[in-house]
C-alpha cells in the first residue's frame, strides 16, 4: 500500500470572519505599538497620541499622500515615507520627529508658501488656517526661497461661495470630497508641475458649472481660505466640518447593503 | 446598427457631432472597441486628437457624456499630458525635444532663440496661425539630439540658427510642400 503523499493547499483557507486582520507590533519613537495589518502609521500614531502634521489628510476622505508632510523616518528605508499612505511592518522602527524629518516638514511648508500668494493679513482664514497653525507648530520663522508670486484669480461667479488660487495648496481635499462624498466630481486639477491649479467642470468659472450641486463641503473641508463663503471678512471664515464623519459613515453602510444584498 | 454611441442623461448640452462626420465615427468606433468604458478616456482623447489636430471642449464635453467621466475629470487628464492640445494647431507645427540629451544638447537655446524671432513660447501659437511651438519629453531619438520636429519631420543635431532657417522658410512661404 502506498502512503498518499501530502500536498499543502496551495491557498489554505483562512477564516476571516474570526480573524478579519492580522495584528502586528512595532514601534513609534520607541513606543511599542500594535496595529491592523490594513491600518496606516498616522492612524496608528493618532491613536496612540503621537502627534504628526498633515494637510491633505482629512478623516473620512481617501488618502493622496499629496502634501508629504506626515513623512517619518522609517529604520532601514534610505527615503522619508509618507505615514498617511504607507502601512506598518512587524517590527518596524518608525521616527517622527528627528531633527531630519523636522527639517524636511519646514522646507515642504516654505515651498507651499513661495509657490502661491499667502497673505495671512488679508486672508479669510487668518488665524483659522491649517496652513498657518503648522507654520506655527512646525516653527517656521522665514521662507528661504524666493517666492514665485504668481498671478492667480479669484472667481467669485459662484452664488454663495469664492475661490481664491492664491491661497490653494493643491491638497485635493476639495476633488476628493466632491467625488467620494457628494459624489459630484465637480473638482479636479488640471496641468501638471507648477501650473496646475484645480478647477471646475471644463475649467470654467465655477457659477457656470452644470454639475456643482452648491452643497458647499468643499468649502467647509478647505484647510485654508482657498474655497470660502461669500460676504465673509478677513479672518471671519471658520470650517465647519462636523457633517464629515457621519456622511462617511452612512456612504460605507451603503455600500455594504449593496455588496451584501448582491451576495 | 446605430453608428454614434448611447449619450448618457448628463451630456444634454451635446453639439451635433453624430454620424455625419467620418471623424466623429472614427472616435465612436475607437469608444466602443472599449465597451463605451470610463477607462477608455485617455484613448478616445488620442483618437479626437489624432482626427481633429486638437480638443475643443464640445469634443471633451461629448466624450465625458459618451464615456460617463465627470467633466473636470476630462479636462484634467487632457492638459496633464502634453500630447493632447486645447487649441487648434498652427498651419506649421514645430516641435523642440526637452528630453535629457536635447535638453543637455541646448534644447533650451533653440526655444529661447524660436520665441525671439517668432514670439511664442511652448504651447502658443503665432497670431496669423502660421506657426505653433511644443515640446516633447523625449522623442526617443536622443542619438540625434538635440532634435526638431518640423510637421512631423524629424530632423537632428538642431542648432539655433539651423531652426530658425526652417522657421524663416514657412514664414517666406516658399516651402513648396
Amino acid at each position: 500500500m502506498t502512503t498518499p503523499s501530502y500536498t499543502p493547499d496551495p491557498t489554505p483557507y483562512v477564516r476571516r470572519d474570526v480573524n478579519p486582520v492580522r495584528i502586528l507590533t512595532f514601534t513609534i519613537d520607541g513606543r511599542d505599538v500594535s496595529a491592523r495589518e490594513d491600518e496606516t502609521i498616522l492612524s496608528v500614531a493618532r491613536q496612540n497620541g503621537i502627534f504628526i502634521p498633515t494637510l491633505c489628510h482629512l478623516d473620512g476622505l481617501s488618502e493622496r499622500g499629496a502634501c508629504r508632510l506626515c513623512i517619518v523616518e522609517v529604520k532601514g528605508a534610505p527615503k522619508l515615507l509618507p505615514s498617511c499612505v504607507t502601512l506598518p511592518r512587524q517590527d518596524m522602527e518608525v521616527t517622527t520627529n528627528s531633527d531630519r524629518v523636522a527639517d524636511y516638514r519646514r522646507k515642504i511648508l516654505e515651498l507651499m508658501y513661495s509657490e502661491r500668494n499667502h497673505v495671512c493679513s488679508v486672508c479669510v482664514s487668518n488665524g483659522h488656517c491649517e496652513l498657518q497653525n503648522l507654520s506655527v507648530v512646525l516653527g517656521m520663522t522665514h521662507v528661504r526661497y524666493d517666492y514665485i508670486y504668481p498671478k492667480h484669480a479669484i472667481d467669485a461667479s459662484h452664488e454663495r461661495f469664492s475661490v481664491d488660487h492664491n491661497r490653494c495648496v493643491l491638497c485635493q481635499r476639495c476633488v476628493r470630497v466632491c467625488d467620494e462624498i457628494e459624489g459630484a466630481h465637480t473638482w479636479d486639477v488640471m496641468g501638471r508641475g507648477i501650473t496646475s491649479r484645480v478647477i471646475t467642470d471644463l475649467n470654467q468659472p465655477w457659477g457656470s458649472s452644470e454639475t456643482c450641486t452648491g452643497c458647499g463641503k468643499c468649502v467647509q473641508v478647505c484647510p485654508t481660505g482657498a474655497l470660502s463663503e461669500k460676504g465673509k471678512s478677513v479672518a471671519e471664515m471658520i470650517k465647519r466640518r462636523q457633517f464629515l464623519p457621519y456622511l462617511q459613515m452612512m456612504r460605507r453602510e451603503g455600500r455594504r447593503a449593496v455588496a451584501e444584498g448582491i451576495r | 446598427m446605430d453608428i454614434k454611441s448611447e449619450p448618457s442623461s448628463r451630456s444634454s448640452g451635446e453639439p451635433a457631432q453624430t454620424t455625419e462626420d467620418r471623424r466623429w465615427r472614427l472616435v465612436n468606433r475607437t469608444m466602443r472597441m472599449h465597451g463605451n468604458e470610463p477607462h477608455a478616456l485617455i484613448e478616445t482623447l488620442h483618437s479626437v486628437q489624432e482626427h481633429f489636430g486638437f480638443l475643443d471642449l464640445d469634443a471633451l464635453k461629448y466624450v465625458a457624456g459618451a464615456l460617463r467621466v465627470p467633466l473636470s475629470r476630462v479636462y484634467a487628464v487632457a492638459t496633464f499630458y502634453h500630447y493632447f492640445t486645447l487649441k487648434p494647431p498652427g498651419e506649421h507645427t514645430c516641435v523642440v525635444c526637452k528630453g535629457t540629451a536635447c535638453y543637455i544638447g541646448g534644447a533650451s537655446s533653440i526655444l529661447d532663440s524660436i520665441q525671439q524671432e517668432v514670439g511664442i513660447g511652448p504651447g502658443e501659437t503665432t497670431s496669423d496661425g502660421q506657426i505653433s511651438l511644443l515640446t516633447a519629453r523625449c522623442l526617443g531619438s536622443c542619438g540625434l539630439a538635440p532634435a526638431t520636429v518640423f510637421d512631423g519631420q524629424i530632423c537632428g543635431r538642431m542648432t539655433s540658427a539651423a531652426v530658425l532657417e526652417r522657421i524663416r522658410r514657412w514664414t517666406n512661404h516658399d516651402t513648396g510642400d
